[in-house]
């Protein structure tokens, strides 16, 4: 059994681990020698001031106190948290990719050059007529695809009647936010006994009002929606949309595309399928793909081949934009280089190891999973036990957890998806670690962690007295 | 972000990918058997794979997909594999086909240039290779690495509240209209937005505000900047926001948009001021300044030229903390008594609140934050502020040296600048922009007669050849 400690700095002079940048020095500079007039500029300025090898310091022991891919096993649910090569970095760090966003589209064809090949692999991989890089993440994405069904819609002369955006109980957060701010009411959907779309239910709330389905498939328990055919044409009958939400899509590379399912709008998250880095919690993207009819409703600039390369062109009943240029482009860059490097059959065969090592992970641990088949995740159950504090206990044994509590159709639910990435030996320790937890005795779990960086955190404090600066903390 | 390693000609050849057993080769019914490697970072070797199809009881990975036959996709995808090698060589072509342009661009994303040490510690895989911090007990360094970067907002910005990170300043500004809708005073629909705005960042705004009742408008500005007479005649009670940027789009270092403070407040609506991270340095605090919300491009700091990839800014008052978009990390204490830290108020997020959230974002610009919080730091506050002197300096002297060529006349406007400035040339400025890019610079077009040009310490060395190439095709 694999055992971790995770490193810890001490400062015995601070209250924490590794003091705060403003606990090792603050310079405090005033604007007295600027050209400016005193009355255009502040008083003064106070920030750490460090040498350069104090910060190399201060950052290293702070990425020694953090955990990622590269640490071990990161089965986090819904992330698809899979290994990110190192060489798309070299690519993303290429000078000549290094430009402004207003540059003439004469002068960085090159640019335009990695948008267009990008587009067109998603299109691809997707089975869709046409892609924007734009939204700069996935919920972005969710927002632009609604915002374009929405322009359909009213172009349709359809406006006052659909007012509503149908989302399964078990979709992602953000389905739900993404709605609402694109301006619809939400119908929550209910599931039927076999964690799926509930066709009878759909039938029910699916009218005259509905402007989209937002779908996940396989759905956020891992389950193909076998039914999507049928799902479909009710949403299509009714004059709806139906919406794909990619989060899960490495479950299908070369098996099955959103397009040929009937969806009329997908987005991509290129940091869960295409491995660009999460970097801490972004930024990632979330292009979208739409059919035929959507097409002229893509935000402005798009980009195409003409005889003379390539160009930037708005589209005829564009909803806009949805970022300030062209959205993330490193990120877009490392996508493109990702799945250059895999082709067809490198896609393929990452989603067949995700779904295989997902399996086989399932089959190796001693806790009921409600809903099968899966395929690249499964949602298992903590039983007894509080999921979030199985979930810190597994910390103690090495392994970053699954996503806890969620979806909340699976009792304390542990949403589990080892990706591609990990090998049967880690899936191994994966395992070992979950058979751990479960031989711990209450107490174990009631104190975890205890081999991380720091105890377990009070959440209740941190909100009830909200400190966010190191300047709350001086004036504590 | 380190420089890439050169190519040698001379390395292996490597045009395959990696050859070795995989799941497609072992499976039964794949059209791939044999013919085709797998994924390279997919580690599992044949064995495993058998090993792990028995425990499953499965007879081959195809098997494991519950895909309608109807549904599947029996096609190719149209995408060859490639070695890293030729990958890596063919994005260095593609990517060299850009022009290499020396750009005086700015008008809102502006390149700094970027410390080595910001590469070498932000690319230190523990970072990079993580993710939103759900478990924050394992997860410390980059909570406080988060924590650093909305301290030093908090300092630049003098507002209590700074978020860990939006998407942008376009979206940001989208975001503080919609918190402005949540908690605004008066029973009104307009968003005030001065007519400098960019075009893109108002179409940002828009479809932010699209799950609202507000309204966008304009309210004219004098000079490039605020005056507080039209704004006054401009604002009414039922306007929720007033938006206003120190420096402009245009480089101005407005003078008069305190004043945007105190319309606001005396109507009940919100200030929303837009800046940047090195502006912020040198120029009046926002606090200062009576804004209640601050939002900007803060990857001026940590990121080169990226084509508009940026980080955006968000800090508030105190007052509307629990209103505030994105991700927030609050210190706490572990069970031991030792600071730790934390995402905190999460019940404002999607993944609790869901359609009541105060907004959809969840995946964010973390990493971005990080590298500005390391940029910053490397500089420190002496070296922010030579920064910005220097924006404000050599907007001046290039604005001077510019003025000297017959046909010019810089600054257009009278005021102080900041990193650039419109030009009126006497000649088509797009014709101008056009040769001058044929000689290798990029400045703005703007219109007829207008052009913009910034500048700063990465092109600080060639404004001497943009004032002789504006001279040559003037001349």
């Amino acid at each position: 059994m694999r055992r971790h400690r995770q490193a810890r700095w001490d400062d015995t002079d601070s209250p924490g681990t590794e003091p705060l940048l403003s606990e090792k020095r603050l310079q405090a500079v005033d604007t007295d020698d600027s050209a400016l007039p005193e009355d255009l500029t502040r008083d003064s300025l106070e920030l750490p001031g460090l040498a350069e090898p104090e910060l190399a310091r201060h950052y290293t022991r702070l990425s020694q106190m953090n955990y990622g891919i590269d640490s071990g096993p990161y089965p986090l649910g819904s992330c698809t948290m899979k290994y990110n090569p190192t060489f798309v970095e070299d690519v993303a760090a290429m000078p000549a990719g290094a430009t402004h966003p207003d540059r003439d589209e004469g002068t960085v064809q090159g640019t335009l050059d990695v948008y267009h090949g990008l587009q067109n692999y998603l299109a691809e991989i997707g089975g869709m007529d046409a892609v924007t890089l734009q939204p700069p993440a996935g919920a972005a994405g969710e927002f632009t695809g609604i915002l374009v069904a929405k322009a359909f819609h009213e172009h349709s002369d359809e406006s006052d009647q659909r007012d509503e955006v149908v989302v399964p109980a078990s979709a992602h957060g953000t389905n739900f936010a993404s709605a609402a701010m694109a301006g619809y009411d939400v119908v929550e959907l209910p599931a039927n006994d076999s964690g799926r779309v509930d066709l009878d239910a759909l039938s029910a709330v699916v009218g005259p009002s509905t402007a989209a389905l937002m779908l996940t498939n396989p759905n956020t328990l891992g389950l193909f929606e076998r039914d999507i055919e049928t799902i479909a044409d009710i949403v299509h009958d009714a004059g709806g949309l139906l919406y794909y939400d990619g989060a899960n899509l490495n479950a299908l590379l070369g098996r099955a595309r959103p397009g040929d399912m009937g969806f009329d709008v997908m987005h991509y998250n290129v940091h869960k399928t295409f491995a660009t880095p999460h970097g801490g919690g972004g930024p990632g993207a979330g292009p979208i793909g739409v059919t035929d009819e959507l097409v002229p409703f893509l935000p402005s600039p798009r980009v195409r081949e003409t005889d003379d390369g390539y160009e930037l062109f708005d589209p005829e009943h564009s909803i806009g934009k949805v970022h300030g240029a062209m959205g993330n482009w490193l990120v877009l860059l490392k996508a493109y280089a990702y799945i250059s490097r895999l082709g067809e059959a490198g896609l393929r065969d990452a989603s067949a190891n995700a779904v295989l090592n997902a399996n086989y992970l399932a089959e190796r641990i001693d806790l009921p999973v409600p809903f099968e088949p899966f395929h690249h995740e499964f949602v298992a159950s903590a039983g007894d036990a509080d999921a979030v504090e199985f979930a810190r206990r597994m910390l103690d044994y090495g392994v970053h957890p699954p996503t806890t509590k969620w979806p909340e159709i699976v009792d304390e639910a542990l949403m589990t998806e080892p990706t591609e990435a990990e090998s049967k030996d880690s899936l191994d320790d994966l395992a070992a670690a979950f058979g751990a937890v479960l031989e711990d005795d209450a107490a174990d779990l009631g104190s975890a962690p205890t081999e991380t960086t720091v105890a377990r955190i009070d959440q209740t404090e941190a909100a009830r007295n909200p400190r966010l600066s190191w300047h709350a903390l001086e004036s504590d | 972000m380190a420089e890439p390693r050169e190519h040698h000609d001379e390395e292996p050849a490597d045009d395959h990918p990696r050859e070795g057993p995989t799941v497609d080769s072992v499976s039964t019914d794949s059209p791939f058997d044999g013919a085709a490697s797998g994924s390279p970072f997919a580690p599992n070797t044949a064995a495993d794979v058998e090993a792990m199809l028995d425990e499953v009881g499965a007879d081959g990975v195809e098997d494991l997909f519950d895909i309608p036959e109807s549904v599947r996709f029996d096609g190719q995808l149209d995408i060859e594999p490639r070695s890293e090698r030729a990958v890596v060589a063919e994005l260095r072509r593609t990517l060299g086909r850009n022009d290499d342009q020396t750009e005086f661009l700015g008008r809102n994303h502006y390149a700094h240039h970027v410390p080595s040490i910001v590469d070498h510690l932000s690319l230190r895989s523990e970072f990079l290779t993580s993710y939103t911090q759900y478990q924050p007990e394992v997860t410390q360094g980059f909570l406080q690495a988060l924590f650093e970067y909305q301290s030093i907002l908090v300092e630049l910005t003098g507002l209590d509240v700074a978020n860990c990170s939006m998407y942008d300043a376009a979206t940001a500004l989208g975001e503080a209209a919609t918190l402005a809708d949540r908690v605004r005073a008066v029973d009104g629909h307009r968003v005030l937005v001065p007519d400098y705005l960019r075009a893109d960042e108002r179409s940002v705004l828009e479809n932010y505000t699209e799950g609202t009742d507000l309204e966008t408008a304009t309210f004219e500005t004098v000079d490039g900047g605020v005056d507080p007479e039209t704004l006054d005649a401009a604002l009414a009670e039922d306007v929720v926001l007033v938006y206003a940027e120190n420096p402009t789009v245009e480089g101005v270092i407005d003078g008069n948009v305190g004043a945007v403070g105190d319309l606001a407040e005396e109507y009940g609506a919100l200030f929303c001021l837009g800046s940047d991270l090195v502006a912020l340095s040198l120029l009046e605090s926002p606090a200062a300044l009576g804004a209640d919300v601050v939002v900007g491009d803060a990857s001026v700091l940590g990121l080169p030229a990226a084509h508009g990839m940026g980080l955006g800014i968000f800090a508030c008052r105190e007052a509307f903390l629990r209103q505030v978009p994105g991700r927030l990390v609050g210190a706490s204490t572990d069970s031991d008594g030792t600071r730790a830290y934390t995402l905190t108020l999460q019940t404002r997020e999607q993944h609790i609140r869901r359609e009541r959230a105060t907004s959809n974002i969840c995946t964010n610009q973390a990493w971005v934050a990080l590298r500005t919080a390391i940029h910053a730091a490397a500089v420190g506050p002496e070296g922010l502020l030579d920064l910005a002197e220097q924006c404000h300096r050599l907007a001046e002297r290039t604005a001077t040296d510019l003025d000297a060529v017959d046909g010019v006349t810089a600054p257009v406007r009278d005021c102080y600048h900041f990193r650039e400035f419109k030009a009126r040339v006497d000649t088509d400025a797009r014709d101008l922009a056009a040769d001058l890019r044929e000689r290798g610079l990029s400045v703005h077009a703007l219109d007829a007669d207008e052009i913009q040009v910034c500048v700063t310490e990465v092109t600080a060395d060639e404004t001497d050849d943009l004032a002789a190439a504006v001279a040559e095709v003037l001349g």
